[in-house]
Parts: C-alpha cells; sequence; structure tokens
C-alpha cells in the first residue's frame, strides 16, 4: 500500500534531485524524516516497481539521437507475443506495446524506434522489419512537440 | 561534452546511487571527485543534456491508468486543439505526427472512467468525434536509457 509519508516522498522526487553532496539528506530534512528512514522507502519504492528507477532524464535530441519514430505495425494474433518479443530485442526499439485495433486503425503493435540521424532511423525500421517479416507498417515521425512534461502523481492530495 | 561526460550520463541515467554521498560514489567508478561530477552534471543540465534527474514512477503501479489518445485535428485548429487538451494535468505528451491521426497525447488519470470522462469533455469542447484510445493490452518493452557511447546500432 501507498501510505502518507510514501506520496510526500513521491512528490518530492517528481521535482528535481538537488545537486549538493548530500541530496537525501536535504529531502529528508525539508520531509521532516531520517535519512536513512528515506532511503529505505526510497528503496521500497523501487522493490515494489512503483519505481523505475530514480535518474537522469535526457533530452534525446541533444544527447544524439536526432531522430525517433513511433512505427506501428499489423500483426496477425497469433504471432503477436512472439513478434513482440523479437522487436522488444532490438536496442534501437525503446518501446513496444501492444494496442486495441479499430475500423478505421487496423495496427495492433507500437514501437518507438531511434537513431542517430533520420537515415539510421530508416535503415534501423527495414532492419526490424525484415527481423519479423512484416511489410504492412506505417512510420509516423512526429513533427512538433506540443507538450512534454512529467506526471505529477498525488498532486490533489 | 567529453568522454567522461557520456559515461557519466550512462551512469546517471540508470540509477542514482541510494546512500549517503551518491555523487561521491558515481566519481569513485569515474575516477572524479565529487565537486567534479556535481559541476559537470550541473554544466549537462545547464546545456540542455539532461531534463531532469528524480524518480521515474510506474503509473499502474501507484493506482492510476494511462493510455495513448490519437485524435484528427483540422491543420488549421492544431494550435487551438493543443491549447484545450494542454490543459489537463494529466495529459503529459502531446506531439503532432503525419497521418490523419496528427495528434497523439498520453493520458494518466486515476481510473478508466477518468480517462473516458476526460475525452468525453475533449470531444464536447473541440467538436472532433476522432479520437482513439488506445491503453497498452500488453508491454513488450519500455526502455528510456540511451547508450551515451556510440556503440554500434543495429545490434540486437
Amino acid at each position: 500500500m501507498i501510505d502518507k509519508l510514501d506520496k510526500s516522498i513521491i512528490q518530492k522526487l517528481q521535482e528535481d534531485l538537488p545537486l549538493t553532496e548530500q541530496p537525501f539528506k536535504w529531502i529528508a530534512d525539508t520531509l521532516e524524516i531520517k535519512e536513512e528512514e528515506l532511503l529505505e522507502k526510497i528503496k521500497g519504492l523501487l522493490d515494489k516497481g512503483m519505481m523505475r528507477r530514480l535518474g537522469a532524464v535526457l533530452y534525446h535530441r541533444k544527447a544524439g539521437y536526432g531522430a525517433n519514430a513511433m512505427v506501428v505495425w499489423v500483426v496477425p494474433a497469433d504471432k503477436i507475443d512472439g513478434i513482440g518479443n523479437i522487436m522488444a530485442s532490438f536496442s534501437c526499439v525503446s518501446h513496444c506495446y501492444q494496442r486495441p485495433t479499430f475500423p478505421d486503425w487496423p495496427y495492433n503493435l507500437f514501437t518507438m524506434i531511434h537513431g542517430r540521424t533520420f537515415e539510421e532511423c530508416e535503415e534501423q525500421i527495414s532492419q526490424v522489419a525484415k527481423a519479423v517479416n512484416l511489410e504492412n507498417y506505417e512510420i509516423l515521425y512526429s513533427t512538433k512537440e506540443l507538450k512534454k512534461t512529467s506526471m505529477q502523481y498525488f498532486q490533489e492530495e | 561534452m567529453d568522454s567522461k561526460d557520456k559515461e557519466l550520463l550512462n551512469i546517471v541515467q540508470d540509477q542514482i546511487p541510494l546512500c549517503a554521498r551518491p555523487f561521491r560514489k558515481i566519481g569513485e567508478q569515474l575516477g572524479l571527485g565529487e565537486r567534479q561530477v556535481l559541476y559537470r552534471l550541473q554544466h549537462l543540465k545547464d546545456n540542455g543534456y539532461i531534463r531532469r534527474i528524480g524518480g521515474i514512477f510506474n503509473s499502474r503501479k501507484l493506482g492510476y491508468t494511462s493510455t495513448l489518445c490519437a485524435m484528427k485535428v483540422p491543420s488549421e485548429r492544431i494550435e487551438e486543439v493543443a491549447a484545450i487538451i494542454n490543459i489537463y494535468p494529466g495529459v503529459t505528451h502531446n506531439y503532432i505526427r503525419k497521418h490523419s491521426y496528427n495528434m497523439w497525447f498520453t493520458l494518466i488519470e486515476k481510473s478508466n472512467e477518468a480517462i473516458e470522462a476526460t475525452l468525453l469533455d475533449i470531444r464536447r469542447k473541440t467538436h472532433i468525434d476522432a479520437i482513439l484510445n488506445l491503453p497498452a493490452e500488453k508491454v513488450f518493452k519500455i526502455n528510456v536509457n540511451f547508450d551515451m557511447k556510440g556503440q554500434e546500432t543495429g545490434d540486437r
């Protein structure tokens, strides 16, 4: 279960970790708890899978991964597990999800594929397509970022 | 950005050590002093390589539910519709992509009902019915780390 202290810790960790020698001491002080208790709680959040990691989020364009595409695929239902796992094994694939279809939306597998350049990205996509022997897919490049933020959990509580 | 910075980025995007002096510990791995690590991290932030250092959470495990939505927005209405949609705190990402479904946004709420309610609200405010609600049915991979050391690409 998520208790009240967990929620205040999560709120703090949604912010930027202070770049000082003792960042956890600093957070613990603002929450009026002991640093050891905070570290235990953070380990608990990681162990329970509530927090995936405590680390840096990069601007990947600046980090040299200039091109990324959402590639959506039509995969036969009985092959989706096998194909999903093969796609997931590619290091250029950062996300791979199965999603529902609609009459005007036949694509049931979604991947995010990254490359340092547009050409590299295209090359990665064709390699992935070849590996799973699929031809029915579409590449959706993003042309504009309208919003990119981190979710603020437990904000209203 | 030099090779030490790249090594540093590889370490910090993975996991900050959970100890009293995490940056000293990172420095020991890299052969850098604590002050050097802090200085380099501040520099990488100031220069726009690092967006944020903090917790990355699993919304489902925190009792939230998330989805990806795709919407057909006439090109001349993109700014106006984005202004309506981006107001919702649960909309964390919103991109224009080249497709007839051109507006793609992620939505995080407390329940499926809340997601449906928000989408209904968006339909009412924008008078656009064509919104696909595409929640993940199965996750094969979620990994937002980037290898900064520039290994060969196309590897498996």
